[in-house]
């Protein structure tokens, strides 16, 4: 069996990632689009943020790219490089010029890993020049309106050293994400992962339990993300304390007496 | 193959040096005798014990070596250690008579009505991860404490040091999970609001009262517990079945009455009556009890300072309020009104304040608060709501205030406001827990012109600093020939195509790579402060720290300074001279001027709380360097020799294992034999003349981090 290659540029959402609207962040992204405004999400890892951008490229049909920063990032990763090929040497598009060139979503995703000089590059990008300047190619290419800049980031993390700086953050609309409200979540669970509305039921109490240990012991507690891993594993024929050991409590924490507290957590409920 | 017993004179010989018998004239012949009729095993481990408890106090062994070998055949290996540390635990807090009491109680030790014992929980084992449990469980921060029963006061779970009811040691576990979870479930859903003197006052026999009150309040915490807990309700089932009798038939009808899921407060109380009337009444080995006098207490003191704080805070949450958010009211009202509604829904309790009728989201402490507030009262009282006005009440009244250092010592409570350390005793092989007590004070300031007096002392040295610590600097530099890059190295390149034209083979280095990297270290130095360092040594600490303060604002490096000293382990002090967050600034100046010598060197408790300080600082790399004149030793305690170095070397260990890299500077010029040994995991250097101090102690700063 092959694996499927898709040209980024112009590779369509074919089927509608499943999405649930917590409010009116689709209105608003919409809204932001037509008017071209650059977007900032922000939420907790897993609340769905990534998910979100799918289903806005996909109503959009615009193509989706994603570039996950980290702290190497340089400014060339984003927009393009010489390489040498056969003896010349040939320029080659970075996946921010790539979307600005084909009028899809660049989607930076957690944009705080990438290093502050960096950033800078999206700066005419994300205000009213619309423009990306390429030094090295001496061009500067002006963005089709259909072009889109997403950034997302997660506040919930307590460094100080992991800031935006106001000069970038002060360009975006921003789009606040958090764990849905217990209803909808039970409801994205068991579409998710297929296991019925009780047991998802069961697996968001479990969180909501988790997410009162953050700040005592856990940096964070069970996103929905994970809550879907259990629910699959359950679906699969898996037992529910099982699940949630291997799905959620090892993936939040390695502190063995965490460990065996979420443990007991997940017991006391299944 | 097994290894052959100890005879009895061999053991004999080992006890009349460990007890003393010269001057303490105990008779140890027939201790060894006993013992030497054991397995070899046997013996080593309770000989292990009476030498590391001879090492507290001799006659707390003695008493374990008479006990032990009895004991040993009824009672568990663990749980016979975990009695002997209890004891020598009781001798650190308490002293002997209380210490000779814990020992006693072991000869009470039945053997049929502890039977389960050797599978038992202790309070110790279950704690680290029942405490997390709880706090898991929605409510009000709940601590878990060790006590004589399992009861609550609305703010501690009480738990006994050993559960031991069932056969198995997971089943006892459970057990333990089980009456926290009740407990918890007292706070939770209302069983601490009951007035239980109106109780008391109401029936002829309140004690009938109160346990009728119990039966009744855990069958609905029950039933609330098989709602949102439903697998340790099963638990809780399965247990009871094993453990207590059916309930009464009379008691059924309770039963069900209080089974619908969500049953309030007042249908326990209502039923009270009708229960009172019943000879039977059922208990359940899970349920725990109930101190009314402890709720009362805690809750009286809570209640007050809850009101102020929250009025407090929302008086501060209403002036981060934009101004034109307010103005609407001055028509309607002079006040703003503020509503807070509680969610108490699928096991989740959540607030939502509105502030005329806009929602505001609360910060998490104020809904810490409001959830305390609702778990008293069951609602949140107006009065709780309106916004305490300018000066209403004194803060200091209100929030924990940190303690003046020196007022404590006018007290008569020395542990006041001071943090614990734990040490380590060598000779017991096991810390003593709480024993340090540690205060942190500041240096004064002494505003004099040592500074630029050094700086003009070392004028050229300083110079030099410059140069060298400049280089240091990390700055971005540019690699080239690199596989991988943002450009491409054009003299590479043509090499490259020329070689390729030669017929070579071409290179793949032909990319240029801006090389970027952040310092990110943090250090922490430790300054021995003790009395032997008076004179030249505190004169080249001094001047070493001025020096070194010069060089780390040269390099950006975040760093701290701390001085320690102590007399005795309830007199521990740590001198703030410059914290992470204060910059080098005239006060920081001022206070290393002011470093003066005070008593004694005791390290272990520094390096604690240094470990502890350091890594709360987001930093790639972490280093405590300590700079002391000396082995640690204090004054009459037995924090001297052996004992001193053993307690440093574990607390380096420590700030080893958490990814701290310890280094030493030490000025002893006498014994360097223990050096190696004390400083183990940390790496160190001896200085000979303490004139190079302030010369090398840049240097060796450059050495370690780069």
């Amino acid at each position: 069996m092959n694996a499927r290659t898709f040209d980024p540029a112009h590779h369509l959402i074919e089927k509608e990632p499943y999405y649930e609207a917590v409010g009116d962040e689709i209105q608003l992204f919409e809204a932001a689009w037509r008017q071209q405004i650059p977007v900032l999400l922000k939420g907790p890892t897993g609340c769905g943020k990534t998910r979100f951008m799918e289903h806005m490229a996909w109503r959009l049909k615009r193509p989706l790219i994603t570039v996950s920063c980290h702290d190497d990032l340089t400014a060339s990763d984003l927009v393009g490089r010489y390489l040498v090929k056969g003896g010349e040497t040939v320029w080659v598009d970075g996946p921010l010029t790539l979307a600005v060139r084909c009028g899809g979503i660049c989607y930076l995703d957690e944009v705080v890993e990438a290093r502050k000089d960096t950033m800078v590059v999206i700066h005419p990008l994300a205000d009213d020049r619309r423009a990306l300047p390429m030094e090295k190619l001496g061009q500067i290419i002006e963005a089709p309106p259909e072009f889109c800049l997403a950034i997302s980031y997660n506040p919930g993390y307590q460094s100080v050293l992991k800031d935006l700086k106001q000069s970038t953050r002060q360009r975006f609309v921003a789009l606040e994400f958090d764990y849905p409200s217990a209803e909808l979540e039970r409801r994205i669970v068991a579409t998710e992962s297929g296991v019925s509305e009780a047991v998802s039921g069961n697996l968001v109490r479990f969180a909501q339990l988790t997410r009162n240990l953050k700040g005592s012991g856990l940096e964070e507690g069970a996103s929905t993300r994970l809550l879907v891993h259990a629910g699959k594993l359950i679906a699969d024929g898996v037992s529910p304390v099982t699940a949630c050991k291997a799905a959620v409590a090892q993936a939040v924490t390695d502190d063995a007496d965490m460990l065996k507290a979420i443990q007991e957590l997940s017991s006391s409920i299944f | 193959m097994a290894q052959s017993p100890l005879s009895a004179e061999h053991i004999e010989a080992q006890l009349h040096v460990w007890l003393d018998t010269e001057f303490t004239f105990y008779k140890v012949e027939r201790v060894a005798a006993e013992l030497a009729r054991l397995e070899r095993d046997h013996q080593d481990f309770i000989l292990g014990w009476i030498r590391r408890i001879a090492s507290t106090h001799i006659t707390l062994a003695w008493q374990f070596g008479q006990r032990a070998p009895a004991l040993l055949m009824r009672m568990e290996r663990r749980l016979l250690e975990a009695w002997a540390v209890h004891t020598c635990d009781t001798f650190d807090r308490s002293g002997l008579q209380s210490a000779l009491r814990v020992m006693e109680q072991a000869d009470n030790f039945d053997e049929n009505k502890r039977r389960n014992d050797a599978t038992g929980v202790l309070f110790e084992e279950v704690s680290p991860v029942l405490g997390n449990f709880i706090c898991g469980l929605s409510g009000r921060r709940l601590r878990l404490e060790e006590g004589d029963g399992a009861w609550t006061d609305g703010e501690r779970l009480v738990l006994p040091p050993l559960i031991a009811a069932l056969p198995g040691e997971t089943d006892n576990f459970k057990l333990a999970k089980v009456m926290v979870t009740l407990l918890w479930a007292q706070t939770r859903f209302g069983t601490l609001r009951i007035d239980f003197a109106a109780i008391g006052a109401r029936y002829e026999d309140p004690e009938r009262a109160l346990t009728r009150l119990l039966a009744l309040e855990t069958l609905r915490l029950t039933a609330h517990i098989a709602q949102e807990l439903p697998g340790l309700h099963r638990e809780m089932l399965r247990l009871r079945a094993l453990l207590d009798p059916p309930l009464p038939p009379d008691w059924q009808a309770f039963a069900t009455q209080l089974a619908t899921p969500g049953t309030p407060l007042e249908a326990s109380l209502s039923l009270l009556d009708d229960a009172y009337a019943l000879d039977s009444c059922p208990s359940w080995s899970d349920q725990g009890v109930i101190r009314p006098d402890a709720i009362a207490s805690a809750r009286a003191a809570r209640l007050e300072k809850e009101k102020a704080r929250l009025r407090i805070k929302l008086a501060e949450l209403l002036k981060e309020q934009p101004p034109d958010n307010l103005t609407t009211t001055q028509d309607t009202s002079d006040k703003p009104r503020i509503e807070a509604t509680a969610q108490d829904e699928n096991g989740k309790l959540d607030f939502e304040i509105t502030l005329d009728g806009a929602p505001l989201a609360p910060p998490d402490d104020v809904k810490q608060l409001l959830m305390s507030i609702y778990l008293d009262f069951g609602e949140i009282p107006p009065e709780y709501l309106t916004p305490a006005g300018d000066g209403e009440y004194d803060p200091k009244q209100v929030f924990d205030q940190p303690e003046d250092p020196d007022a404590v010592w006018h007290g008569t409570y020395h542990e006041k406001g001071a943090e614990l350390f734990p040490e380590w005793d060598h000779g017991r092989q096991h810390y003593r827990k709480n024993w340090c007590v540690m205060r942190e004070k500041a240096v004064a300031p002494v505003y004099d012109r040592f500074v630029e007096d050094t700086l003009l002392k070392y004028q050229g040295v300083v110079k030099q600093l410059r140069l060298k610590f400049e280089a240091l600097r990390d700055e971005n530099r540019i690699e080239k020939r690199q596989t991988q890059g943002d450009e491409i190295d054009l003299d590479a390149l043509i090499e490259a195509l020329a070689e390729a034209r030669d017929g070579r083979e071409m290179s793949d280095r032909l990319f240029v790579h801006q090389h970027r990297t952040e310092r990110n270290i943090a250090v922490a130095f430790l300054v021995d402060m003790s009395g032997s360092t008076k004179g030249w040594i505190n004169e080249a600490e001094r001047e070493a720290l001025v020096l070194l303060c010069e060089a780390l604002e040269l390099l950006g490096d975040r760093y701290a300074i701390y001085g320690f000293s102590g007399t005795t382990r309830k007199r521990c002090e740590l001198f703030r001279i410059k914290t992470f967050d204060d910059a080098y600034d005239a006060d920081v100046k001022a206070r290393i001027a002011g470093i003066r010598p005070q008593e004694y060197t005791r390290m272990g408790f520094a390096l604690r709380h240094m470990t502890k300080l350091l890594n709360r600082v987001e930093a790639k790399t972490r280093v405590l360097v300590t700079l002391s004149d000396g082995r640690p030793d204090d004054y009459f305690d037995v924090y001297h020799g052996q004992y001193g170095i053993e307690d440093t070397r574990m607390a380096l260990l420590e700030a080893s294992r958490t990814g701290i890299h310890p280094f030493c500077i030490t000025l002893d010029r006498e014994a360097r034999d223990y050096l190696p040994h004390m400083y183990g995991s940390a790496r160190y250097v001896i200085l000979d003349d303490v004139q190079q101090l302030p010369l090398k102690v840049t240097d060796i700063y450059r050495r370690i981090t780069t």
